[in-house]
């Protein structure tokens, strides 16, 4: 017959300071567990948002992100013309020719400088992303020396408040705009119009074309038929997809990195645990040997100890996501060495990582309640009974 | 028997709870000089390169070049002794695209003797042809120069990847497209930590004949200074002299630049010694919980000792000291591991970083940090000790 858990919970009751002491190391494992996992899943969301899945997306065969691509103008005439390519309301096609070029700004209000994204694009590029909206400002007039900037920017980096000017070679822009974009990619980037950028920055080749698919569920074989074509020496893929790749590296670091650090932690804080329980077990000699005089095996005894551990370990897990809680939506930002420009993205605590913040420290619990546990039900009787 | 022995034989007397409680200091004082260790080495990392070097690079970002006709515009500045360029090359091990290490294409004539201080090369080919190598050139670099498509590799990078010397390696471009082999003729190792072992360099001419079609792009170009002294004049007066010209220039020492990629991590390192604080906090409770169990479980044993004559004061440093003792016994192990693992470890992030570093800064304070953990903890039941009644602890029955 098992021991209730209700004498669990009343032997946790018993000793408040210590119970209370190990529990919080507990939480603050689990917390910073679900820290990483957030700062992860926040990174990862930002660029996983970012672009459209009925959107195809063009770069250069061979180039491993934007910058590193080139398409020329001969070759976005012929994706301009494409049968696949859905028209806008106004009945031109709904495509957009990216110039992609990093500028490097000074960072606000501390030393140093980081690289950010600035975007040319054409009339269509905002059509082709909804989720654009301006927030502060207004959006550039088309023909002039105006640029938009994700608004996650300007608390980051200098020159980047409405009215601010932002130089490229010898041409001045000015700031009119700040938007938000769904808290994609997008939001840490400089937009502005393709036909005024490429000019003062000298481009004479796009970086990506970018076109909402008439039908989505054959990108299949537009795949197929554009990287076969001579003319043209590009890959494809859904929007979604190429932003998706370029969180891979960076995301796959941070949980990684994140993960170690707990285990690590864990190994401490089980430590920690196998001594509250071994002081348990220890201060209730007595009882241990009366709760094996009353006939409960020791298999049960045994049992009873684990799950008090483990009890005593999720009351510290459940506190560890509670002080995880509220980092979710603190913006934060690292540089995307996939892209080599800064991205700024917000803590995301998902259930998914508070279920593995729980998981985790009923793990530690076990793992740390087994030997004591072991040595509750493996006492002789007869010297338990007359221990003091 | 002396205080010390005491507090070694109260340390002795649970033996399982103190090993467990050493090992969760040890846990914590290992990651938290990890962190700090990693924090070390971004420190490290804005330290390092030459302040008698200047970098010019493009003033909108590196990845917009600048034009070759700056090169003896630059040469001709006052104080400025040589100079010489590099491109960011961006290639993949076809193999492996995942393993990522840099290649940089230089002017190698005049990039070597530059940096002839910052390496040594450890292996070289023979030449096949007379062995001619341009002025100020290592010869042992002869065959390297004899080959169009010749590289130099860091031995770090040599030895992962499992290379022999003459071994055609390829690589494909991502800036540059198309299939690139190279053939290693020498490989250095690094003096100065900034050169960084990972890296492969080749002729910049192979890259401006097959990949640019002649026009000569140069990503940077690098400064060498006949007086380290007007670094500041001297980049000041190169990006005012290109301020109003198609490409504007930025130029910095080369310390400066490298600095610059460190700040591109942007909060990163603050989130790290945010981590390293929750840890040490975290470990600061189990510990503290389980010398305060320790002393209560003593109190009988406290009121014996003050019975026989033991004054509260010497109490109170015999408690105090046990907590003290084991932390700072358990601190030092954590931090010196953390020290061996990292340093030991040789990890530099691809060669982004140099080598991990964990200064003995951090392992003072890491030991610090681990003795006051001890001292907190064993300052309640410390306190507890020395106000014990004697009467009231021994009437006590358990």
């Amino acid at each position: 017959m098992a021991l209730p858990i209700s004498y669990n919970l009343r032997n946790l009751r018993q000793r408040p300071l210590s119970t209370l002491a190990t529990a919080l190391g507990v939480a603050l494992v689990v917390a910073v567990l679900i820290g990483a996992l957030a700062l992860a899943a926040g990174f990862q969301a930002a660029l996983v948002e970012t672009g459209s899945p009925a959107n195809a997306m063009v770069l250069r065969v061979g180039a491993d992100g934007e910058i590193s691509s080139s398409v020329t103008r001969d070759a976005a005439a012929i994706l301009r013309a494409l049968p696949d390519v859905a028209a806008g309301p106004d009945g031109r096609p709904l495509l957009s020719q990216d110039m992609v070029v990093l500028t490097n700004l000074d960072r606000r209000g501390q030393p140093g400088s980081s690289n950010v994204t600035v975007r040319g694009i054409d009339p269509a590029g905002l059509t082709l992303r909804p989720d654009v909206r301006i927030v502060e400002g207004r959006m550039f007039t088309a023909g002039t020396d105006e640029v938009i900037v994700g608004h996650r920017l300007p608390r980051r980096f200098a020159d980047t408040e409405l009215g601010d000017r932002l130089r490229f070679n010898q041409r001045e822009f000015t700031v009119v705009g700040h938007f938000e974009a769904g808290g994609s990619a997008f939001e840490s980037e400089i937009w502005g119009d393709n036909a005024v950028l490429m000019p003062a920055l000298d481009r004479e080749t796009f970086q990506s074309v970018t076109f909402r698919m008439r039908d989505p569920a054959r990108l299949a074989q537009l795949e197929r038929q554009l990287e076969a074509d001579p003319r043209l020496g590009v890959q494809v893929q859904s929007e979604r997809a190429f932003y998706a790749a370029q969180s891979q590296l960076l995301a796959t670091v941070i949980r990684l990195a994140g993960i170690l650090v707990t285990l690590v932690m864990a190994v401490g804080a089980i430590f920690g645990a196998m001594n509250t329980m071994f002081a348990a077990v220890d201060a209730r000699t007595r009882e241990i040997g009366v709760l094996l005089t009353l006939g409960f095996s020791p298999g049960a005894v045994m049992l009873s100890f684990v799950i008090e551990s483990v009890l005593l370990a999720l009351a510290g897990g459940a506190l560890g996501c509670l002080l995880a809680l509220p980092v979710n939506g603190i913006t934060t930002g690292t540089t995307n060495w996939s892209s080599f420009s800064e991205l700024a993205f917000s803590f995301r605590v998902t259930p998914a990582a508070l279920v593995a913040g729980m998981v985790f420290a009923a793990a530690m619990g076990l793992v740390g309640g087994l030997l004591p546990a072991r040595r509750a039900a493996r006492q002789p009787l007869a010297a338990s009974l007359r221990a003091k | 028997m002396s205080l010390f022995s005491l507090v070694l034989v109260n340390l002795g007397r649970n033996k399982l709870r103190t090993a467990l409680t050493a090992l969760s200091v040890v846990v914590a004082l290992f990651l938290f000089c990890s962190l700090r260790g990693v924090l070390d080495t971004l420190d490290a990392a804005i330290k390092v390169g030459s302040e008698a070097r200047l970098v010019t690079r493009n003033a909108i970002s590196l990845i917009f070049p600048l034009p070759p006709a700056y090169r003896e515009r630059l040469a001709a500045q006052p104080g400025v002794k040589t100079v010489s360029w590099g491109n960011w090359f961006g290639g993949r091990d076809p193999v492996d695209p995942g393993d990522f290490y840099a290649q940089f294409a230089v002017d190698a004539a005049t990039y070597f003797p530059i940096y002839a201080s910052d390496i040594d090369l450890i292996l070289a080919d023979r030449p096949q042809g007379p062995g001619m190598v341009p002025a100020g050139v290592d010869p042992k670099l002869a065959a390297f120069f004899e080959d169009r498509t010749g590289c130099v590799v860091g031995e770090k990078l040599f030895r992962r990847k499992g290379w022999r010397l003459g071994q055609t390696v390829t690589v494909s471009g991502t800036i540059f497209p198309g299939t690139w082999p190279f053939v290693i003729r020498a490989v250095y190792r690094a003096k100065d930590p900034a050169f960084g072992e990972e890296a492969l360099l080749f002729h910049w001419k192979y890259l401006e004949e097959k990949g640019m079609g002649g026009s000569g792009l140069v990503g940077w170009y690098v400064l060498e200074l006949a007086d380290p002294a007007a670094a500041g004049r001297v980049s000041r007066a190169v990006d005012a002299l290109y301020e109003n010209s198609a490409a504007a220039t930025r130029t910095e020492t080369e310390r400066a630049f490298q600095a610059g990629f460190v700040s591109m991590y942007g909060n990163v390192p603050f989130l790290i010694g945010l981590i390293g604080f929750a840890v040490v906090f975290a470990i600061l409770l189990v510990a503290a919980n389980t010398m305060m169990m320790a002393a209560r479980e003593r109190t009988g044993e406290h009121a014996v000792l003050k019975t026989l004559g033991f004054d509260d004061r010497t109490l109170f440093l015999l408690v105090l000291a046990e907590g003290a003792l084991l932390t700072f016994g358990a601190g030092l192990a954590g931090s010196l591991l953390a020290k061996l693992v990292l340093e030991g470890s040789g990890f530099n992030a691809g060669g982004l970083l140099p080598p991990m570093t964990v200064s003995w800064g951090t392992v003072a304070a890491g030991i610090a940090i681990a003795v006051f953990m001890g001292a907190v903890s064993g300052l309640f039941p410390a306190v507890r000790a020395a106000r014990l009644q004697i009467v009231e602890a021994l009437r006590k029955v358990d």
